[in-house]
């Protein structure tokens, strides 16, 4: 019986129906934390002694950059679990993961060449960090070409699942590249335990992350639902669903 | 319950393939470890273990009261420090606006006679972020105590640890 929670979690209309609910609430707080947060980033942090105030891109920065890094587990484990349990539901999730992961990346990426300019003096350069976050944007774009490129969804999505589980080793190296190696890319300022920015500098960044975390989750759980009627089109309760809307 | 055992199965193959394609990549990445390196250290150079005359990278501290600018164009000469050896870079141009005495720097160009001739310098900024009266207190007070905050290499983490 332990494992019929698991099950019932895998049926896609027992999924849509539960997160109906959810939808407005995840969306409205990530954009009130995410405003909120910006005005506190922009307006009040204070600021950076030797960066002025070019530092503050980091309110963007660094919740893409982490959220980016996250959702790439979020696609690899939902691969995971679709190999092993064969479970469509996971499989939406871990197809839906792409698009979004990739464009948080592509943020990160924007960001921190916009950051690079003011303060190294160059938009790019290949370190260690640098390079293994384009290839983390490789990994992604790959498992959307993956998606698009069998005519069969179940081959699609298996070998989407598979280079999601071989990538994630890049996650990782992405996280300790700056201290493996010398890159121009500084080393982390938040730890586990203690952090290198100053409170009030670090508060709104915290602020920042967390909604990203929500607005990650609301973005996921939207397109997974879309998936869903797509997938499940020809059955009745997805055709009952969609009169009751109408 | 127990798992059923061909998901056990299939959950061993989903292990095998991180498994293995952790291991290959990262015997890959070791392999590859002097070339993953952004910049060679000056002791490094210092000891002649980086080629001369062509293009690489050097970084390091720039070591406080080695800057010296020209009165007539933009060339300018400074040493960059691991803490374990001093290495004199030569650039014209403009640096960046982050470059300072006692910050790190990342120059590229080519090492001749030990002297390095940098065609680009790149300011490398450290994790560290700090409100400017925050700052400026911590300098009065150090300035009381005689001790110079800013101009100091120390801290600087680039003592070879990350050369195997």
């Amino acid at each position: 019986m332990a494992w019929q929670w698991f099950h019932r979690l895998g049926s896609p209309k027992w999924f849509y129906e539960k997160t109906n609910a959810w939808m407005p609430w995840l969306l409205s707080i990530s954009l009130l934390i995410i405003v909120s947060g910006s005005i506190w980033a922009l307006g009040f942090a204070p600021l950076d002694s030797k960066q002025g105030n070019s530092y503050r891109i980091m309110y963007l920065h660094v919740p893409a950059s982490i959220v980016a890094m996250a959702a790439y587990y979020v696609m690899a484990i939902a691969g995971a679990i679709g190999l092993i349990w064969k479970m469509k539901l996971s499989y939406m999730v871990m197809k839906v993961a792409a698009p979004i992961g990739a464009v948080l990346t592509a943020m990160a990426l924007f960001t921190g060449a916009v950051w690079g300019k003011p303060t190294w003096g160059t938009y790019w350069v290949w370190d260690a960090r640098l390079t293994s976050v384009l290839i983390l944007l490789f990994l992604y774009l790959g498992v959307i070409a993956l998606q698009e490129a069998f005519r069969e969804q179940e081959v699609a999505d298996k070998a989407s699942a598979i280079l999601s589980l071989v990538g994630t080793v890049n996650i990782p190296i992405i996280y300790k590249s700056v201290d493996w190696w010398f890159t121009l890319h500084q080393p982390a300022s938040i730890k586990m335990t203690s952090s290198s920015i100053a409170p009030e500098m670090l508060y709104p960044l915290l602020g920042m992350i967390t909604g990203f975390y929500i607005l990650f989750t609301w973005a996921l759980l939207a397109s997974t639902r879309s998936e869903i009627l797509q997938r499940e089109m020809k059955t009745k309760w997805v055709k009952q669903a969609l009169l009751e809307k109408v | 319950m127990p798992m059923h055992p061909v998901r056990k199965q299939r959950l061993m193959i989903v292990l095998f393939i991180v498994v293995f394609a952790s291991l290959a990549i990262g015997l890959m990445a070791f392999a590859l470890r002097e070339n993953i390196n952004l910049f060679y250290p000056p002791s490094k150079l210092v000891n002649g273990e980086a080629p001369e005359g062509v293009n690489i990278r050097a970084g390091g501290c720039v070591v406080p009261g080695s800057v010296e600018r020209s009165k007539t164009d933009l060339a300018v000469r400074f040493a960059i420090t691991d803490g374990n050896a001093a290495l004199n870079v030569q650039y014209t141009g403009i640096l960046p606006d982050l470059f300072s005495e006692g910050e790190a720097a990342v120059v590229n160009g080519q090492l001749q006679n030990g002297v390095f001739m940098a065609e680009q310098v790149l300011a490398k900024h450290d994790e560290n972020y700090t409100p400017v009266e925050v700052a400026e207190a911590m300098a009065d007070a150090s300035a009381k105590t005689g001790t110079s905050h800013q101009a100091s290499c120390a801290g600087m983490d680039l003592s070879g640890n990350k050369t195997y």
